[in-house]
């Protein structure tokens, strides 16, 4: 039995080796547990070193930008670039707080509302393997950073903290296949649940194909998820189209755009506004009069064409046989009979818009009742080869 | 093959395996994990360098020693697993298997060969890259997919560097 053992030593310290391992995984997916000890010593270890690496290589290269080739402009850069982070994020809350008094009826939790709580953060190192994406920042639960804290930049969203340790904190980003955040859309108001992709861009799901979102749309964050509060930008809509039964939703992620290095932990959130949607202003090009003289002047028309111009020119014959001045309504005037039949023989004035008072019977008085003249009958023309070239005498109307 | 054969063996490997310097075996893979955690931040496509994977496979195989090899594998997945958002255990599987299979060959084929290391560092990184997919499936139950083109690729670039990288590290070799 010892020279079995002996013999199959390596292949037995092997099974050995991977059963262990396979049991701790069973311990830990089954009962979704995890084992922190092993992680805050990797941790531990790991990131003082990186923290130590980042602050030679940041003190050394700040030196030489410094003093040799930058000298004041790349402190002064960076305290601008803090000063516009600051703005950006007093901006957004501006904003926020001004939507919210044009509505006039959030002035008490204007009043009410504190921005957020949050601690600076640095990047100091990413996670191992592939296929998640995990970043490691120096600050943890020291600083008052906990387990399941959003992470922020003034840009939007970056992850939240899957695990604190005392002096760093593991952040699980945006795009890992893990993370998920409730989120709004900004013009719509469309629920949905950002998820991560493992790449570059997320997914929002559960968005029903009868909901609206637009390509380029932005969402914001819902706080539906206790997490983030509402408010905080997430990315703009790079590709949307119906599914089977949901909305296939892509976002690019703001604040990954580019990859930051400096981040917020938000202590305490408080929640804010969606911004309201302002559509971007159409640009119409609108030429110059081409003869502004002219604009008095009536134009002349030429034949008709469509069915509204016959019927038009139709009912200006039978106002003129029935010597009826449109939009003149005397009161006990009698009204204008449309359907009588009209005269061919009758002459068509010429195209153009009609000048009521050139020509025609004189204006009847106010409340004088016109008879036609049904005693005198028209004289019979001599036999024309064509019709009378003048004015032919009105048919008396058939009442 | 027979006990005696087996002795033999162990006797040829004792006088085969390279000696280092103690404090390489801390050293080394703590900055092989250093540089996969901290140099990806400003060089993002170097993420794609395994180096951990690497120092696990050249001391498996410059040591000639499947328990030292599968242990050496073992610790370094589990660091590995550690600074990740993996279950513990996941590279430390992959890494075992790597380290044993890594020292069974060092045992029988000349590993000081160039081309020898180039093969064998494609090979097992490609294995361990299925093996970590198969687990994902298996164990988690997590959709993954494996694009083996892409694994080829990311496992040949990887033997080239590695190839370097071992010569490199041949210096801390006492026995040379």
């Amino acid at each position: 039995m010892e020279n079995l053992i002996n013999r199959y030593r390596n292949f037995t310290t092997l099974i050995l080796v991977l059963f262990a391992q396979l049991i701790l995984l069973a311990y830990q997916v089954k009962g979704n547990k995890d084992v922190p000890l092993l992680r805050v010593w990797a941790v531990t270890a790991v990131t003082p070193i990186a923290t130590l690496v980042e602050d030679v290589r940041s003190g050394v290269s700040g030196f030489f930008e410094n003093y040799f080739t930058l000298r004041d402009v790349r402190s002064e850069n960076k305290q601008m670039r803090e000063e516009m982070g600051r703005l950006k994020l007093e901006n957004q809350f501006l904003k926020t707080e001004l939507s919210t008094a044009e509505r006039a009826k959030a002035l008490a939790s204007f009043s009410a509302r504190s921005p957020s709580k949050m601690v600076a953060a640095r990047i100091v190192g990413t996670g191992t393997g592939g296929n998640n994406k995990v970043v490691f920042i120096d600050r943890g639960a020291n600083a008052g950073v906990q387990k399941g804290m959003g992470v922020v930049t003034p840009d939007g969203i970056v992850g939240n903290v899957l695990a604190a340790y005392p002096t760093a904190s593991k952040v699980l980003l945006v795009t890992d296949p893990g993370f998920a955040a409730g989120v709004i859309s900004q013009k719509n108001h469309v629920r949905g649940v950002l998820k991560g992709l493992g790449y570059g861009r997320c997914r929002v799901d559960y968005v029903e194909n009868e909901q609206k979102v637009d390509m380029g749309e932005e969402f914001f964050t819902s706080g539906d998820d206790r997490v983030y509060p509402q408010g905080i930008p997430v990315g703009k809509v790079t590709a949307v189209h119906d599914g089977t039964s949901v909305k296939e939703i892509y976002v690019s992620p703001a604040a990954l755009e580019q990859s930051p290095e400096d981040v917020l932990v938000i202590l305490e959130g408080v929640n804010q506004i969606v911004p309201e949607y302002q559509a971007p202003a159409k640009q119409v090009y609108l030429g110059p009069d081409p003869n502004p003289q002219a604009a008095d002047t009536p134009t002349t028309t030429g034949p008709l064409q469509t069915t509204a111009d016959k019927v038009m020119e139709k009912y200006k014959q039978i106002g003129e046989q029935e010597n009826h001045k449109y939009g003149v309504n005397p009161s006990g005037a009698r009204p204008i009979d449309f359907n009588i039949k009209l005269n061919p023989n009758a002459p068509k004035p010429a195209p153009g818009p009609v000048k009521p008072d050139a020509g025609g019977p004189p204006k009847p008085a106010p409340g004088e009742v016109i008879e036609p003249d049904v005693t005198e009958a028209p004289k019979p023309a001599p036999k024309p080869a064509t019709p009378p070239a003048g004015p032919a005498s009105p048919a008396p109307a058939p009442r | 093959m027979s006990y005696a054969s087996d002795r033999e063996l162990a006797v040829d490997r004792t006088a085969r395996s390279s000696r280092f310097k103690p404090w390489a075996f801390f050293a080394i893979p703590i900055l092989a994990i250093l540089f996969q955690v901290y140099v990806p931040l400003f060089l993002p496509f170097l993420s794609y360098l395994e180096l951990p994977l690497m120092v696990v496979i050249y001391f498996a195989l410059m040591r000639r020693s499947q328990v030292r090899g599968l242990f050496i594998g073992a610790l370094v997945g589990l660091a590995q697993d550690s600074l990740s958002n993996n279950p513990l255990g996941m590279f430390g599987i992959c890494n075992t298997l790597v380290g044993y299979f890594a020292a069974s060959f060092g045992l029988k084929i000349d590993v000081e060969q160039p081309f020898v290391r180039l093969l064998m560092t494609f090979l097992l990184f490609f294995f361990q890259k299925f093996l970590y997919w198969v687990l994902t499936r298996a164990l988690l139950a997590q959709p993954s997919l494996f694009d083996w083109r892409e694994t080829a690729i990311l496992a040949a670039l990887n033997s080239v560097v590695g190839v370097f990288l071992y010569h490199f590290l041949d210096r801390l070799r006492e026995d040379r």
